[in-house]
């Protein structure tokens, strides 16, 4: 193990654990703002007191009670409104957590919570890595390219809504589960989303990483569903990339023309172990779909080519099932490649033109089709729009070049 | 908890409930909905309000009192009524709100209740 390697997987501890320790707090009171408060309170201790007295057996344990402690002090302070028996209740837990030692996870609880419908969708995903892995709010805003303030702003308003409207900390019904969950997935998705678009030093980098452990998270948290594992399986698919997408001199090379041969084989298997599994639950999940095309992508390791028939079949059934720009675009990418142009040019069309016109990846699918079709003068058209929408420098360049 | 269902119509939906075409589809969906909570036993008060043309605004500017006709000029969408129904947290309310007639053609919103005797947070 490298020291790199140690590092991370303290990390990684820490993390396990902050969001463990905030699920226990927050979820009774369901105000998370006071839990966090508590917590910190309870790691600012442990700085004091741990040196000198020792690292006592249960760690977490005694997190825990150092931040009920807090919480219970603050109840009481804060009023003569404050109901008697949770806090009962509350001394009751510490005593039976101390006892067990191990400490139950509330954390899927706190997922929901965060990417209840009632929340802002824009604030889902920050509000996830906050409190559930512990993020500050500075790095969660440069990494969203949000002011700070105005990030601060969003998760406070959040959180207050959580706490005031009642929103459950639960598990939902099994009816209403598979769609809830696809909330869940999605604000994890944006944000591993965010990570992939940006730039190798970027601010979101890191974000790619955290929406995986978040993740994994979910699929251990919910070993029967199949979104979780499609979810992860369709990131790692993309990280197995990862090294290929860039060349020694960080131009970026596209995905037809990446040299398989620097793909992570690990991840491509862990990823096709998760697809397989997925698809056993029998029933259409978006992620899984999505995991499932990326999948074929990957097939040219094997195969030597890509199979556009099947992937546009995955897209027709996407496009139905979970019509987002994102997916309608490349649909219209994927009719093109399969040796129909003109269709794509019409899928495009039929898209609605306010939120296409700032799409960047629309005026680049649609620049491409033009030129199949021989129009190179709307073809360059497009280009011009879609240049005019790329900021990273090397996608600029491979944009510009004539070959593309 | 409690919270307060607020019904908002449109002027057309305050029409029907006059226009004998749909006033009894109307009354009828609105007695069916009200009927289910009563059962339910989660109703702590609630009313029915006259249509928007028969509101008054009262405004004290600079101590001078301003009476204005009603409805306000700007919604488009105004108050037919509400309910306050205790319900053990936001998705119970909503499947209650969901429930509403207003929700299929105008809108329902949910607030909770500020419980009794509550200081703002501080």
């Amino acid at each position: 193990m490298t020291e790199t390697d140690a590092r991370r997987a303290a990390e990684g501890a820490a993390r396990d654990s902050y969001g463990r320790l905030l699920a226990l707090l927050a979820c009774r009171t369901r105000d998370i703002a006071a839990a966090e408060d508590a917590l910190s309170n309870a790691f600012a201790a442990a700085l004091r007191v741990w040196p000198e007295q020792g690292v006592p057996n249960k760690p977490e344990a005694w997190l825990l009670t150092a931040a009920r402690r807090t919480l219970w002090k603050v109840g009481r302070a804060a009023a003569v409104r404050a109901r008697a028996e949770p806090d009962v209740a509350l001394v009751a837990e510490d005593l039976a957590s101390a006892v067990a030692g191990d400490l139950p996870d509330d954390r899927l609880r706190l997922l929901f919570a965060c990417a209840h419908p009632a929340i802002d969708p824009a604030a889902r995903a920050p509000l996830m890595l906050q409190v559930v892995l512990g993020l500050d709010a500075a790095s969660i805003a440069r990494a969203f390219v949000v002011e700070p303030a105005a990030m601060a702003q969003r998760l406070v308003r959040a959180k207050a809504k959580i706490r005031d409207a009642g929103i459950p900390f639960a598990t939902p019904e099994p009816d209403a589960l598979a769609d809830r969950l696809q909330d869940v997935a999605a604000a994890i998705y944006a944000a591993y989303g965010l990570g992939w678009d940006d730039t190798p030093t970027g601010d979101a980098r890191g974000l790619s990483a955290e929406a995986v452990f978040l993740a994994r998270l979910l699929v251990n948290l919910l070993p029967e569903e199949p979104a979780p594992k499609g979810l992860l399986a369709l990131m790692l698919y993309c990280d197995a990339r990862a090294r290929a997408r860039r060349a020694p001199d960080g131009a970026f090379v596209p995905l037809a023309e990446q040299d398989p041969g620097l793909w992570s084989r690990d991840l491509i298997i862990e990823a096709e172990g998760l697809l397989t599994a997925a698809a056993r639950a029998g029933r259409f999940d978006r992620f899984s779909c999505e995991a499932a095309i990326q999948s074929a992508h990957c097939q040219r390791g094997v195969t030597g080519g890509t199979n556009w028939t099947a992937i546009l079949t995955l897209y027709d059934l996407l496009s139905v099932r979970a019509p987002t720009l994102g997916i309608l675009v490349a649909r219209a990418a994927a009719l093109c490649e399969a040796g129909r142009p003109v269709d794509a040019q019409g899928a495009l069309d039929a898209l609605p033109k306010a939120a296409a016109e700032r799409y960047q990846p629309y005026w680049v699918v649609r620049a491409r089709a033009h030129r199949r079709c021989g129009d190179h003068t709307e073809s360059t058209r497009a280009l011009d729009r879609a240049l005019a929408l790329t900021h990273d420098p090397a996608l600029r360049a491979h944009l510009l070049r004539s070959s593309w | 908890m409690q919270y307060m269902l607020i019904f908002r119509e449109t002027d057309a939906d305050f029409a029907k409930r006059t226009d004998p075409q749909h006033s009894n589809a109307y009354w009828g969906a609105w007695n069916a909905y009200i009927a289910e909570m009563a059962q339910a036993g989660i109703i702590k008060s609630g009313e029915g309000l006259q249509p928007p043309h028969t509101a008054t605004f009262v405004r004290l500017r600079d101590g001078a009192r301003d009476v204005q006709d009603g409805p306000h000029p700007d919604a488009e969408e105004h108050l037919g009524g509400f309910f306050v129904i205790e319900a053990p947290n936001l998705d119970a309310a909503l499947d209650w709100a969901a429930k509403s007639p207003s929700a299929h053609y105008g809108s329902t919103e949910v607030r909770p209740v500020l419980p009794p005797m509550a200081p703002p947070a501080a």
